[in-house]
């Protein structure tokens, strides 16, 4: 399947182990996973199966103990906090399930901000990704007067105003009812084809997960 | 550069959203810069004015020779050592009588002036007519206004004596009148007399000063700092000290505000992260958002320093003018320093309010969660820390209040217990809470404690604010009482007789005491005077006493040999000021010498009186040997026991026939109401003072409340959706501030005592030389109580009423999804 494309993220034997309350517990155990340029990847799993912790690891957010990632050709663990910081802001996008918007700027703001201080911003793409959101009509508004589907809207917008190669996200629709999140999630889709980024979905719905490229489970720390 | 500027404005997006909380910060930072840049306002032009005045022709800053007897010394000697090569220049320095107000006049020698003195603005002018005849009196405008003459006009001492036309010296020290020493010596009546030289820094070849001048002169060396610098130090301390804590109460509010907001901003500040912001770019720019805050919010500070300095200044100066006799004029000048310091006091104070929340930031992890529980654990670790902190502190205290025996160590001392209390009181805070939850009965007394507990850690700096404001008010407010009973019993003793009289001199003097002794209404006719001569290197003043059973019964005395007033009449026992005693560590039985025109004489301590406000070393002899010693001292001064029903009849006679006025006849009534007036307005400065700090930690209490309020919906929302009305939960949250307010203002009252008791039994004794007797004033510390109650009232009822006037979507919107 990725053989002919490039590949964009590269994961090899990824482990990563917490202590809690004085024992070491293992959540990924030597995960590999490969995502070519444009693929849509959905990763499922069970309640603390590892899934979010990955996801953390790609996006730089913590260090693996041990394994490689490697983003677009560069390995990871030689970046420095300024490298992983850079690589956030200038090729991913993150999406969480808390939506995680700046509250005391209005959507304008937000979609436009990572964009802002990677030093892409593009007032003619952002226009276009508020209309595609549908949140044309509520650019000077505040998250906190937007309901969950459209401030998650507002979180995907920002991610990807800044044309990611890589869109993570981590239980997108997690929060949001079945409709919503069918409707997000086709949006979600769409802009991701527009600008032929990769998606890596974090989701617990298999339903959700179908409708993407591939579908990949993470079970005690592995990929299936 | 335009990431940084888009960070920058992402932050400064949160303060847009949350004006209260910005106001808080500004409130804080402008209540912190403006008392002490007010402060430093106001010790900055006292110490300018110093420096004119120990400038001006022969202060402490030149080198000087004196006579070794303390008096004036024949001019001849200044000619001699002029050709002996001594860069030296007379001045000769008397006191004069106009319209019945004294004024020190200068007499100078402008030729040979040296040139670091010369060079004093106060000379300027025009040279010539200065000397010339009728040459001029140089004042400054403050001297020109008092004595209500224009430039130009000439003034008539009461010698009958005129002086040279006036001319305005803008920077010449007020209260001094300056002449050529010619017109000096005529007009103090001393021909060829000269007070002191001055000695220029020439160098040269010079004879030796023995060689010329035998021992009849003595060199003083020049001194780095002036003896007023030295004597009012203590004052300017204590406008420091008051300063400093306002300044540290402001940074109570402004790391209240701060630390809020850090954790309100927690979810933006990881967003940021998370979109690719490096920790190191986020920190900096969050230091670049203080220091802009700071910069702005301490030059408006400061301008409010300025006003304060501004309202304050004319009590500041009757402050030093009533306990130090020092000039200062009624103006605020100021320097770039002044601004210059004010601005870097500011950033340097926000940087340390703020420094926990950078901290904070610098440790920022991207990925981690909210932990109550863990948060809950760490404060109270904190608490914990805090309360082996107070106990070190208070070691620390101990450690001074037994080894420290300066000022400083006294100020220090103060400074470890109020921040020794500071630390505690969490903890004490704590444990009160935690009894009151153990004892509690029924589930909403339960919560109503626990959440208190929890409320604490938002609220223990606005109250360790209010206890520090409310201990040094407790403290500084007895202490002033004490010391005005104390001042009021001791004029009682110490104001003797009835009238006043300050003849014109000597010859009007004895004609009014022939005149007096003709009256069947006086009761007694008392001679005074006093000299003016040094023990230990410092000035000293003999008051002579005349031996009259008025001053035997009243004169009120600390302690006192067995038969004092009869060894004082022998003329060789003395008594010493409490502050000479202190000073010069004398006790009864001790023995000073003290140079006189007669020779040196050695005078036995026999008692020690209070002299409460005199900032100069003082005793009092038997008057009969004080004229004795200083056979030319002016004998002047009388007082008089009367009838008191003959009194005002006496004093019209008196006025009518010797045509004195009303500084040179006045009563004890009025005398005694004068006394207190000054007394009053000495203090009103520290009054001022209390009020600004307590105000301060009101504002601290309120923004702290208010702050608080924002985060409190999650904890109230609950009780409200189980059924407990909004106006209930007002009522409790009520309740719960005036409780803990209520804790804190009792902790204050025993604290503020131990504060008085530094302050009357350390400080004032270090500072002054005089102990007061302690007294506590239950009606007082009853007042403060309502006050900090009505404060902590006023400062919770804003936060309270917001709460009563909820929506409940506010409320409900806790329950939400999206919240």
């Amino acid at each position: 399947m990725t053989r002919d494309k490039e590949i964009v993220l590269s994961v090899r034997n990824l482990t990563k182990a917490y202590s809690a309350a004085g024992e070491k517990v293992s959540v990924l155990r030597g995960v590999n996973l490969i995502v070519a340029a444009g693929e849509r990847v959905a990763l499922t799993g069970e309640s603390g199966s590892g899934k979010s912790t990955l996801l953390h690891l790609i996006a730089g957010l913590d260090r693996a103990d041990g394994g490689d990632i490697d983003f677009a050709g560069t390995p990871m663990a030689g970046l420095n906090e300024a490298g992983l910081a850079a690589l956030r802001r200038d090729r991913l996008g993150l999406v969480f399930q808390q939506f995680s918007l700046i509250p005391s700027l209005n959507v304008g703001d937000n979609l436009a901000f990572q964009s802002r201080i990677a030093g892409r911003n593009d007032v003619a793409w952002q226009t276009e990704l508020a209309q595609r959101l549908g949140l044309a009509g509520l650019l000077d508004r505040y998250p906190e007067q937007l309901s969950g589907g459209q401030q998650q809207r507002v979180a995907i917008g920002r991610a990807l105003a800044v044309k990611p190669l890589l869109l993570l996200a981590d239980e997108p629709t997690g929060n949001l009812d079945e409709t919503t999140a069918d409707n997000v999630l086709a949006l979600t889709r769409d802009l991701v084809a527009r600008t032929g980024c990769s998606l890596l979905m974090v989701t617990h719905s298999n339903r959700l997960a179908a409708t993407l490229d591939r579908h990949v489970n993470l079970s005690a720390g592995l990929i299936a | 550069m335009t990431r940084t500027l888009w960070v920058l404005a992402v932050l400064l997006s949160h303060w847009r959203r949350h004006p209260m909380q910005f106001a808080t910060l500004v409130i804080g930072l402008v209540s912190a810069i403006a008392l002490w840049s007010g402060v430093q306002a106001l010790n900055q032009q006292a110490r300018a004015s110093y420096d004119r005045a120990a400038a001006a022709f022969g202060g402490t800053r030149t080198a000087t020779l004196v006579s070794r007897s303390g008096g004036t010394f024949p001019q001849q000697l200044f000619v001699d050592l002029r050709r002996a090569g001594w860069p030296v220049s007379p001045v000769l320095e008397g006191r004069i009588q106009i319209d019945g107000r004294s004024f020190r006049l200068l007499g100078i020698e402008p030729v040979t002036l040296p040139a670091e003195v010369g060079d004093t603005p106060a000379i300027g002018g025009d040279l010539q007519s200065f000397v010339m005849s009728p040459g001029e009196t140089r004042v400054a405008p403050e001297t020109l206004t008092e004595l209500g003459a224009s430039e130009g006009g000439s003034l008539q001492a009461s010698n009958d004596m005129t002086l040279p036309p006036l001319r305005l010296a803008a920077r010449l020290t007020p209260g001094v009148l300056v002449v050529d020493i010619g017109i000096a010596q005529q007009l103090l009546k001393m021909p060829g007399q000269v007070s002191r030289l001055l000695i220029g820094k020439s160098k040269g070849p010079r004879a030796s000063l023995e060689s010329v001048a035998g021992d009849r002169l003595r060199l003083i060396k020049p001194d780095a700092e002036t003896d007023l610098e030295r004597l009012t130090d203590s004052f300017h301390l204590n406008l420091t000290a008051f300063g400093l804590l306002s300044f540290f109460v402001g940074l109570f509010i402004v790391n209240s505000a701060i630390g809020l907001a850090f954790e309100q901003r927690l979810p933006m500040l990881r967003t940021l992260r998370a979109c690719g912001v490096s920790s190191r770019q986020l920190n900096a720019v969050l230091l670049l958002e203080l220091v802009f805050f700071a910069l702005v919010a301490g030059l408006a500070g400061m301008v409010v320093g300025y006003l304060i300095a501004a309202a304050l200044l004319p009590d500041v100066a009757a402050s030093l003018r009533g306990l130090y006799g020092a000039q200062i004029p009624g103006q605020l000048s100021l320097r770039p320093q002044w601004w210059l310091a004010g601005l870097v006091i500011s950033v340097l104070g926000a940087l340390l309010a703020a420094a926990a929340s950078l901290l904070k930031a610098g440790r920022l992890s991207v990925l981690a969660a909210a932990q109550p529980q863990a948060w809950h654990q760490a404060q109270r670790r904190w608490v914990m820390l805090q309360g082996m902190a107070a106990l070190a502190v208070f070691t620390a205290a101990l450690g001074l209040l037994w080894f420290g025996d300066s000022l400083l160590a006294g100020f220090a001392l103060l400074a470890a217990i109020l921040l020794g209390a500071a630390l505690a009181l969490p903890l004490l805070l704590e444990l009160v809470l935690a009894g009151g939850e153990r004892q509690a009965r029924g589930a909403l007394a339960a919560w109503f404690w626990a959440d208190s507990r929890q409320q604490l850690s938002g609220l223990s700096l606005a109250l360790m604010a209010l206890l520090l404001a409310l201990s040094v008010n407790v403290g500084v407010g007895t202490m002033v009482e004490s010391f005005r009973q104390t001042f009021v019993s001791w004029l009682d003793g110490r104001l003797a007789a009835d009238v006043y009289i300050n003849a014109a001199d000597d010859a009007q003097a004895k004609a009014i005491t022939a005149w007096l002794r003709e009256r069947r209404d006086v009761i007694a006719i008392l001679p005074g005077g006093r000299a003016e001569t040094q023990f230990a290197g410092a000035p000293l003043e003999i008051f002579g006493l005349p031996d009259r059973a008025t001053y035997r019964d009243r004169w009120p005395l600390l302690r006192s040999a067995e038969n004092s007033w009869a060894r004082l009449r022998q003329g060789d026992a003395a008594f010493a000021s409490e502050q000479l005693a202190r000073r010069s560590k004398l006790s009864i039985g001790g023995a000073i010498e003290v140079p006189t025109p007669n020779g040196d004489w050695k005078i036995r301590i026999v008692g020690i009186y209070a002299d409460y406000g005199n900032p100069n070393a003082q005793i009092a002899v038997n008057f009969d040997a004080l004229t004795n010693h200083f056979p030319t001292i002016p004998r002047t001064r009388i007082g008089l026991r009367a009838n008191q029903a003959a009194v005002p009849k006496l004093m019209s006679d008196l006025r009518e026939k010797f045509g004195l006025d009303e500084h040179s006849l006045i009563d004890q009534a009025t005398l005694k109401a004068e006394s207190k007036r000054i007394f009053k307005r000495t203090f009103s400065v520290t009054a001022a003072l209390n009020a600004f700090t307590l105000a301060v930690a009101g504002i601290a209490l309120l923004t702290s409340l208010l702050t608080l309020g924002n985060s409190r919906l999650p904890q109230l929302a609950p009780l409200w959706a189980i059924g407990i009305t909004r106006r209930q939960l007002a009522v409790i949250e009520l309740l719960k501030t005036m409780s803990v307010a209520l804790v804190t203002a009792l902790l204050a009252l025993p604290l503020g005592l131990l504060v008085a008791w530094c302050l009357i039994a350390i400080v004032n004794v270090k500072a002054f030389g005089w102990r007061l007797p302690f007294h506590v004033f239950p009606l007082q510390l009853a007042e403060l109580l309502a006050v900090a109650m009505a404060a902590s009232l006023v400062a919770a009822a804003i936060p309270v009423l917001k709460l009563a006037r909820l929506q409940p979507a506010e409320l409900i919107k806790v329950f939400a999804d999206e919240r």
